[in-house]
């Protein structure tokens, strides 16, 4: 096991390199010039240079790429060119509510997406069912920023229950989860749903039921063990997708967040802060993954006799 | 009639699924009696309403669609198809338990099978989850798997030693009776023999009464003590082992037993028996063998499928035998 964790992580590298030279070009390459958009329309040319001078930017691209590189392995990311602050503690101070925002969203997703998914699939084709359906396509197609919007319109503009604006404290955090998690709930709940009904018609749910096992027991320690796999799964493909998805729900909510300080970096063309926060988003990614295949091997004992 | 001195007495049951294409009649006014310690053999083509009736037994047929239209299964002079949900499941695994056809994806693969052994134990009997463990490894041992294996997942068994793990699973709880549904179909040649024969000797040992649902001849020949010949859904003969494989009266009998290739002879063909199983949707009215016999007559499509006893508790269903009996 530590040893397949080991190789996993080793495995990261060149991915991480691999994101690296693809952010890193699609920046360089990019016509906007991040000192013309600092001085303004006053700028002339020739402080545009000296600024492009003093920032290495009119050095060739292979020269450019191997500083970058060099600075990471170093784990030196650049000040930012808007704040003048290191990118680290910038991504620092922003990150954790990103992480919860998406972390929250996830759970949030399982803790309805899973229930309504066994029940659906128990009572298949039964009123419950159809309606669970009818609510899971409604929330998978719900833009989230749309859905965030209402909810500031109903418990925040007319009832006055929820605050607007912020992510501090637990009652903060309502509207932005709910906001970003009804999606994942909706295609979690989906993904539980078929994966519970191929494995209720399973051979090895006959034989517990003929060992005179309560139907409750059938489903949950039997059936739902042997269909998480697929429900691990989406689950961790949608907190990726909420960590780089949170700028919208950010934007709404005015939570401090990455997302939101990565998108005001795209227009500032701060180009360290764009380059560090991809990089980074993509190493927790990755780490997401490593999790979600460390808990496939847990659940499965199958997987988990695979990893050596 | 008498349901005291048999252990267990099918009357008429029948088994319908509704199915939107149509009603499949799986199994249709079947009767059977079993004794304590007896085995019995239920022989048939695939489709011929084995397996569904095994579940009938066990009310385990998925409903809906499956229903059972009518009938009796009195097990120990209880109507089975009376009791409770919550009492059904009393019996299930414990006095009535059942072996499984295929044991690749009849054991759950994410539970260690010690775990699975004693899941049962745990239902049916006043033990701790210790004691339940050290019984379950008792079943193992039982069924010859070491007890350091015990631990390991159904991946990491054979075929055969999960059969004997089904087996561990069905016998845990000393039950009265057994239902075997095809357990070496799935099975290689050599291993369907041991496992035959330790199902032999744990049904002597534990005075376990068996009911062996089977297409092989050579099984029931091995194994049982009579044998119900199930066609369409029905048992079209029951006899006697010895009595019927000496003297088969059903013509869907005698072509199964015809069917068996004779080794002395140098044929070069099969014999089968001609056409095939009618549509379970559409049985035709009458005899549902009559299309197939070679016996066929006007009379056979308004036939009333009585059966008659020519003797010997062999009884038959086949208007040739209408009104000879003893």
């Amino acid at each position: 096991m530590h040893k397949y964790i080991l190789k996993r992580l080793l495995m990261m590298v060149p991915v991480l390199l691999g994101v690296i030279i693809i952010i890193f070009s699609l920046n360089y390459f990019m016509p906007a010039c991040p000192v013309a958009r600092r001085l303004g329309d006053a700028a002339t040319p020739d402080q545009i240079r000296q600024g492009r001078d003093e920032l290495g930017l009119n050095d060739p691209y292979v020269v450019q790429l191997g500083r970058f590189v060099g600075n990471i392995v170093r784990l030196d990311f650049g000040d930012s060119f808007h704040t003048g602050q290191p990118v680290t503690s910038e991504i620092a101070a922003r990150f954790p509510n990103t992480f919860q925002l998406a972390l929250f969203g996830v759970l949030l997703g399982l803790i309805i997406g899973i229930p309504l998914g066994i029940l659906s699939a128990t009572r298949q084709y039964s009123l419950f069912d159809s309606g669970a359906t009818f609510l899971g396509l409604l929330g998978a197609s719900i833009p989230n920023f749309w859905l965030g919007m209402m909810l500031i319109i109903v418990f925040s503009v007319n009832l006055g229950w929820l605050p607007a604006m912020g992510f501090d404290t637990p009652l903060h955090m309502i509207m932005p989860v709910t906001a970003i998690g009804t999606g994942s709930a909706a295609i979690i709940m989906r993904m539980t749903r078929s994966s519970m009904l191929e494995n209720i018609r399973q051979d090895y749910v006959r034989t517990a039921r003929a060992k005179g096992q309560s139907e409750r027991v059938v489903i949950f320690r039997h059936a739902l063990k042997n269909a998480l796999l697929p429900i691990i799964t989406v689950a961790g493909l949608q907190f990726g997708v909420l960590l780089g998805g949170a700028v919208l729900t950010e934007n709404i909510f005015t939570i401090i967040g990455l997302g939101r300080f990565m998108v005001d970096s795209m227009h500032r063309v701060d180009s360290p802060v764009i380059l560090s926060g991809v990089l980074f988003i993509a190493l927790i990614f990755s780490f997401v993954n490593l999790a979600v295949d460390l808990l496939y091997g847990f659940v499965d004992p199958r997987i988990r006799s695979q990893y050596k | 009639m008498a349901t005291a001195n048999h252990l267990l007495e099918v009357n008429d049951l029948t088994i319908h699924f509704l199915l939107e294409d149509g009603v499949v009649k799986a199994v249709n006014d079947l009767s059977f009696t079993l004794n304590a310690g007896e085995t019995i053999g239920i022989v048939g083509e695939t489709g011929a309403g084995k397996t569904t009736t095994a579940l009938g037994l066990m009310r385990l047929v998925q409903s809906p669609p499956g229903l059972v239209v009518k009938g009796e299964i009195n097990f120990e002079g209880q109507n089975l198809l009376d009791l409770s949900e919550n009492d059904m499941r009393k019996v299930r695994g414990n006095k009535i338990s059942m072996i499984f056809q295929d044991p690749m994806t009849s054991l759950n693969p994410v539970m260690p099978v010690r775990d699975q052994i004693a899941e049962v134990i745990l239902l049916h009997q006043n033990m701790s989850a210790k004691e339940a463990i050290v019984k379950a490894e008792e079943m193992l041992n039982l069924v010859g798997i070491r007890k350091e294996r015990s631990k390991e997942y159904p991946h990491q068994f054979s075929g055969g030693m999960r059969q004997r793990v089904g087996i561990a699973i069905a016998l845990a709880c000393n039950p009265t009776l057994l239902i075997a549904d095809e357990p070496t179909t799935a099975l290689d040649v050599t291993i369907q023999a041991q496992v035959l024969e330790l199902m032999k000797q744990l049904k002597q040992d534990l005075n376990t009464s068996m009911i062996m649902i089977t297409h092989d001849l050579g099984i029931v020949a091995d194994i049982c003590d009579k044998v119900a010949i199930m066609y369409a859904g029905t048992v079209v003969e029951l006899a006697d082992k010895v009595d019927l494989f000496k003297n088969p009266k059903h013509p869907y009998t005698v072509g199964l037993f015809g069917s068996i290739p004779d080794i002395t002879n140098d044929d070069d063909e099969l014999k089968p028996i001609k056409g095939a199983m009618p549509d379970p949707t559409d049985l035709p009215s009458g005899c549902p063998f009559r299309t197939r016999c070679d016996h066929v007559r006007d009379a056979c499509a308004a036939f009333n499928m009585q059966k008659t006893d020519v003797g010997n508790g062999h009884y038959v269903k086949c208007i040739l035998f209408e009104g000879k009996g003893v």
